[in-house]
């Protein structure tokens, strides 16, 4: 019987493992971004309104700050699988969100509207990695309640 | 040693030996970069053939792996033995690492640029209004692939490199995969509807 036959006729502790929501702030977070990207979108090549853009991403950034306040109180948590993962994602996402930079400036945003996009790409660009790094980590990390 | 400990020993000697499982598949990096180089090249130089191609090589492909994962190759993994799907899952999800970013970030950087370059993002366009609908269609899509389906992905892989992977673990990541695979994949209909539309306007 192989590893993996073994592990799956034996059942998985670490799936059950209770830990805070942080993927869901996440997720939470990206989609308030994604939505604040898509007005900001609509709006090219005029120059859009930023009240409901910028109040989603004051939200979404508020979102993101807590999901790492709640990781960041995990002391029984898999960290160094986590931090590996974080890095490589980060990399992947800060090319990815500077494409899309890229292109706002290539098509002349300016101003408040650039910055507001750029807040969102960094908050994008964030998220993601997060993501990734904490669904990764829960299930290295040991079965016992974070509680 | 029983008859039974010395059947299990021996069907341990004979099972083939777990695939190496490769998170980030590194051949396949090369690529990814030229790819990347070619969008960037379009959306620099504003190139409408350039531009053309990404967004609809891109998008095809995007929506038909979609379509063929979430619809096709998804219910007949559930149906597998657990080690053939195990098997299948380590050749199969690095390819997915790479394939799909690289797809989407092509699709849209090089769409947008396409409607802004057609004029289809200005307020009195008739194509307006059906784009921003497309927005949606693809935000929703950003949000759970970037979200839930490449997460399970990551995350099924990093335990499949593990000396002694978890399949409670990885059969529930994958179920996760295979169903957000299938409402993107559905959602590449409306997709699909909406440039159609946008391209014979």
């Amino acid at each position: 019987m192989s590893d993996t036959v073994s592990a799956a006729v034996t059942g998985a502790p670490a799936a059950g493992r209770r830990l805070p929501p942080v993927a869901e702030l996440g997720i939470g977070s990206l989609a308030l971004v994604v939505i604040g990207g898509i007005l900001l979108a609509s709006y090219v090549p005029r120059r859009p309104p930023l009240a409901a853009p910028g109040a989603l991403a004051a939200v979404s950034g508020a979102l993101l700050v807590a999901g790492v306040f709640l990781l960041a109180r995990l002391e029984q948590f898999a960290w160094p699988r986590f931090f590996v993962v974080f890095r490589w994602a980060l990399l992947a996402y800060v090319i990815s969100a500077g494409m899309i930079g890229f292109a706002f400036v290539r098509d002349h945003t300016r101003g408040a509207p650039l910055a507001l996009v750029l807040v969102m790409l960094v908050i994008f660009a964030l998220d993601v990695p997060l993501i990734i790094a904490f669904t990764v980590a829960r299930y290295s990390s040991p079965p016992y309640s974070a509680d | 040693m029983t008859d039974v400990g010395r059947m299990q020993a021996e069907v341990v000697a004979q099972s083939p030996p777990r695939p190496q499982v490769q998170v980030v598949p590194v051949r396949g990096l090369p690529i990814v970069a030229v790819v990347v180089a070619f969008v960037i090249a379009a959306i620099a130089g504003n190139w409408l053939w350039a531009l053309t191609f990404c967004h609809v090589v891109g998008g095809g492909l995007w929506t038909a792996i979609d379509l063929f994962v979430g619809l096709i190759v998804g219910p007949i993994l559930g149906r597998l033995s657990v080690p053939a799907r195990a098997e299948f899952t380590a050749r199969f999800m690095p390819k997915m690492v790479l394939l799909m970013p690289t797809l989407v970030l092509m699709t849209l950087a090089a769409g947008f640029q396409l409607a802004l370059r057609e004029g289809n993002l200005l307020a009195g366009n008739p194509n307006h209004a059906w784009l921003i609908v497309s927005f949606c269609v693809v935000g929703v899509m950003a949000v759970i692939a970037l979200g839930v389906l490449e997460p399970a992905n990551i995350a099924v892989l990093v335990e499949m490199r593990k000396a002694n992977p978890d399949g409670q673990v990885i059969g529930l990541l994958m179920k996760r995969f295979v169903y957000t695979a299938g409402i993107t994949g559905l959602m590449q209909v409306a997709t699909l509807i909406i440039m159609t539309r946008v391209a014979t306007q």
